[in-house]
């Protein structure tokens, strides 16, 4: 039993101060041999900062606070020292090299040699066992970039298997994949903690945590809140969220009643074939439709051509049109670009807040008028006035929280970016708004918000696309749920008809369905 | 401390620059016994090296759009022999010679743009032939002759405004400049006082306007004084009216327009102002574009001052460019930068240049320690990001406020990460 098992890990009274924040300001937490710890707290609550003090990232000196690792206090000066005591941090963006072999990614940095030359067969005997034991079933030759998320990850995994691991820290493990992809991760981290591996995991997937954790710690606002026994306790979600915002969320979507007209956006047999492989069809044949104030979701597996159809048809932003029609309010319209999809009101929000969706260096008032500058100027000289109060405008009115509309959207949490970006399309006008994983990334409390600004939208009469991982997310907001298997539209379910199991149904399985 | 906060705004690292820029001139007053504050030594620092800075205004915006130009002093040179050429044979006047050029390079530019934007290819590789390029058809062309050109048209490059009015003592155009410059400061200080008021934001108390407002007009009164009484027939140089025209012009561009956006955003991060409905190819193609129009006009303005134009003008103008941009707070990634701190940082090199000179320091020493400079002040911008505090170059300007996370700036292991979706 894990809760017998002794204590590995200690971290007593962390303090880590930034310029002007507090991130972490008491955390304490104590990971026992052999178990499987969550971490868990809303976004901000200081998670990620504590995991880089563990790790070394933020070298020993630039925290307060204690570090002890299996009996020792440990002074980590950079990444390196924690690896070499056997700690290994997974980050939520993988650390691989696309172009370089699983073999070589493997043993990057860490390369077996002799006499300073690789030894590329021992290399190979090794890869193909940590491979074994990860349960990756690949060629050690293939290059990373062609092998999927959840295979990449496996890499990682077997990466830092290699370096004789005692405790591994998974930032996010599943944020990228999809429910098979999660369930093979969550099995071998279960199998890891069989072989005396313990495991730090964050995650904002709480069905998971309570899954497999043996024990949860939760901060918030840079302190532990309390340390739970996920048996002992009997923990379940209701459990962590109520620990994670400091009361408990009467219920995870707020009140709607759809008003929904009549249908003024149709896609008809929508063909597009991948960027570079001219035969190879990421959308097939697809059809749809969006009414009025509806809330139209779409699920489908990662890979299954969710993100490629929301893409192709705002402006052709993806792939290469083949065939197909898109009518809206009854007449067919051709969206060759991105400016003349948004010019016949169209809005995509991307799933890829990071590297498609926002300038890291711009402020928050600059996002937010970004995709509309023509509204806020006067023979292309921007108002600097109106600017300031448009974006002051939906600040109010999403409660974004930030000091001023003059901060930097880097700063901001996921939560109040995805805010930033949902007012930046807001005031495009849209009539028909496709939101791509609008949660993704965000916590609870925030996640609320985001719906309620979602069916706030639908109840001006705008069309509403949501793009979904989560099936219970989409069977919370939306009207009407599409679902798509291998770029095809597999079905398409009522709210009161669709269950996780129906969908699920024809997620995968789509001959029985089609 | 605090007092200096209120009157600069924000950190007073921010105005590190302008402070090593003052530090090194009022150093080089020292050393040099007075010299290099006199009317003909600031005239002539003005005359040879406002070309520079001109080409330092096409660069930044190149470089905040993520991109570089290594072709200017070529196309530079090539522009200047066309030019020169073309008045000699032909006998255009000045004016159309001036014509000529800036559509040449508007040619040059939209070949190169050609290239970067639509076909794809880096801009290193495509302005690095257009370098070789454009200096071998200034030899063709040239037969690597010198080419006089035409008093008329040395007036851009060499010449002074005019002596009218009441004998002053002073040179009365530049003086009429200065004055304008001191009613604009005090005008814009009013307006945004008045802004504040009207925007219900917090307006600056008193005490700190007016000692800004003080300050700066001294500043310019005393330069508009260094201008005015040069020797006789000399007054502020035509070149560096040119040069404060297009600082003026571009400043405004580059902060409050569309186009202005369009190019930070291109920088800052291409794939989310395309899908924002940013045309990114064309924007590229404007930026390169708009480099080597400027790179023409440098050219002709260096030929007017040097009365011809010959086979190796404009070599290794492309470095100081680049130079004053980066010293000015530029980012090598793109997304970073503003006009006004390459002028700061291509003043820097000016004044150092200069004043190492004057004070008899070799060329070899001189370009060891521009050299150290260019490194020092990356440096040390780079370690105030990564210490996460506001880097003191690159928030001259409030347009940088995003830079100075300390997630982002700590975190590099993180940045290199790549996550490849099948």
């Amino acid at each position: 039993m894990p809760s017998a098992n002794p204590i590995i890990l200690q971290m007593r009274s962390i303090t880590k101060e930034f310029p002007g924040v507090k991130a972490l300001s008491d955390v304490s937490i104590a990971v026992r041999a052999g178990e499987i710890h969550s971490i868990c707290g809303e976004n901000g609550a200081g998670k990620s900062t504590l995991m880089k003090v563990l790790s070394g990232v933020y070298p020993f000196g630039s925290y307060g606070g204690e570090i002890v690792f299996q009996n020792e206090v440990c002074e980590f000066k950079d990444i390196r020292a924690s690896e070499n005591a056997g700690i290994a941090i997974i980050h939520q963006e993988l650390a691989l090299i696309p172009e370089l072999s699983v073999m070589e990614n493997i043993f990057l940095g860490n390369e077996p040699t002799r006499f300073g030359v690789i030894n590329w067969a021992e290399a190979r005997l090794r890869s193909v066992e940590l491979m074994a034991r990860v349960g990756l079933d690949e060629d050690p030759d293939t290059p990373v970039k062609e092998i999927g998320v959840g295979k990449q990850q496996l890499v990682e995994i077997a990466k830092a298997l290699n370096k004789s691991v005692k405790l591994l820290i998974l930032d996010e493990p599943t944020a990228a994949l999809n429910e098979s992809d999660s369930q093979h991760l969550l099995d071998l981290i279960r199998g890891l903690k069989g072989k005396g591996i313990s495991c730090i995991m964050i995650s904002h997937k709480l069905n998971e945590i309570e899954q497999v954790s043996d024990s949860i710690t939760i901060i918030r606002d840079g302190k532990t809140i309390e340390t739970l026994d996920v048996k002992a306790d009997g923990v379940d979600e209701d459990r962590i969220i109520k620990g994670m915002v400091g009361r408990t969320l009467e219920s995870r979507f707020p009140d709607h009643t759809p008003q929904i007209g009549e249908v003024f956006f149709e896609v008809r047999n929508w063909t597009v074939a991948h960027p570079q492989i001219a035969d190879r069809l990421v959308c097939k044949n697809s059809s749809f439709n969006v009414r009025r104030g509806e809330i139209v979701g779409f699920a489908g597996l990662m890979g299954a051509g969710r993100t490629e159809l929301a893409r192709s048809l705002f402006g052709r932003s993806y792939g290469n049109y083949v065939s197909g029609q898109i009518i809206k309010d009854g007449k067919e319209i051709t969206l060759r670009n991105v400016p003349e999809a948004i010019r016949h009101g169209l809005g995509y929000v991307t799933e890829d807040r990071k590297t498609l969706g926002l300038n890291l260096l711009d402020d928050i008032k600059t996002t937010t008028v970004a995709a509309n500058l023509p509204a806020i100027s006067k023979h292309t000289v921007v108002d600097l006035d109106k600017e300031y109060a448009v974006a002051e405008q939906y600040r109010r009115q999403l409660r974004t929280k930030t000091p001023s509309v003059d901060e930097g959207v880097a700063k901001l949490s996921g939560g109040n970016q995805q805010k930033v970006v949902l007012a930046k399309w807001m005031f495009t006008d849209p009539d028909l708004l496709i939101l791509d994983e609008p949660t993704r990334g965000i916590d609870v409390g925030a996640k609320y918000e985001i719906y309620g600004i979602i069916q706030a939208l639908a109840s001006q009469g705008k069309g509403v696309i949501v793009i979904s991982s989560e099936l219970p997310e989409l069977l919370g907001i939306s009207d009407r749920i599409y679902t798509i298997f291998e770029g095809a539209i597999t079905g398409v379910l009522n709210k009161d008809q669709a269950s996780q199991e129906s969908l699920m149904k024809r997620m995968t399985a789509v001959k029985k369905s089609a | 401390m605090n007092a200096i906060k209120q009157l600069f705004g924000g950190n007073t690292r921010q105005f590190g620059m302008i402070f090593a820029l003052v530090a090194l001139v009022l150093f080089f007053q020292w050393q040099t016994g007075g010299v290099i504050l006199t009317p003909d030594n600031v005239i002539n620092l003005v005359n040879g090296y406002s070309y520079i800075l001109i080409l330092a205004i096409g660069m930044v915006l190149v470089i905040i759009a993520g991109h570089i130009d290594l072709s200017v002093g070529s196309v530079a040179a090539f522009v200047g022999i066309v030019v020169a050429l073309t008045m000699q044979d032909w006998g255009l006047p000045w004016y159309m010679g001036i014509v000529v050029g800036l559509v040449l390079g508007a040619v040059i530019g939209a070949w190169q743009g050609f290239f970067v934007a639509y076909v794809g290819i880096p801009a290193f590789i495509v302005t690095l032939a257009g370098m070789l390029l454009f200096r071998g058809a200034n030899q063709y062309f040239g037969k690597s002759l010198t080419i006089p050109v035409s008093a008329d048209f040395q007036y851009i490059g060499a010449g002074y405004l005019k002596e009218i009015g009441p004998d002053t003592g002073y040179n009365n155009l530049t003086l009429l400049l200065g004055f304008i410059a001191v009613a604009a400061l005090i005008w814009g200080e009013l307006r945004s006082r008045r802004k504040a008021v009207a925007l219900g934001a917090d307006v600056k108390p008193l005490w700190v306007s007016i000692t800004r407002l003080v300050i700066l007009c001294a500043v310019v009164l005393y330069v508009t004084y260094l201008f005015a009484t040069g020797r006789p027939g000399t007054s502020f140089p035509v070149p560096g009216i040119i040069l404060g025209v297009l600082v003026l012009a571009y400043g405004f561009i580059s902060a409050r327009t569309t186009i202005g956006r369009h190019i930070y955003a291109v920088g800052g991060n291409r794939h989310a102002a395309a899908l924002s409905g940013v045309k990114s190819k064309r924007t590229d193609f404007l930026v390169i574009l708009n480099m080597s129009v400027l790179a023409g006009l440098a050219g002709m303005i260096f030929v007017a001052r040097s009365n011809a134009s010959g086979p190796s003008d404009g070599v290794g103008w492309e470095l100081d460019a680049i130079a004053a941009v980066f010293i000015g707070g530029a980012a090598v990634t793109g997304g970073v930068g503003t006009v006004v701190g390459s002028m700061i940082g291509g003043l820097v090199m000016a004044v150092l240049n200069n004043g190492l000179q004057l004070m008899g320091v070799g060329s070899d020493m001189t370009q060891i320690i521009k050299g150290l400079v260019l490194l020092a002040a990356v440096v040390f911008d780079v370690y105030n990001k990564s210490q996460g505090k506001p880097s003191f170059i690159g928030h001259m300007m409030k347009r940088l406020g995003g830079r100075d996370n300390p997630d982002l700036a700590v975190a590099e292991p993180v940045k290199d990460a790549v996550r490849v979706e099948s």
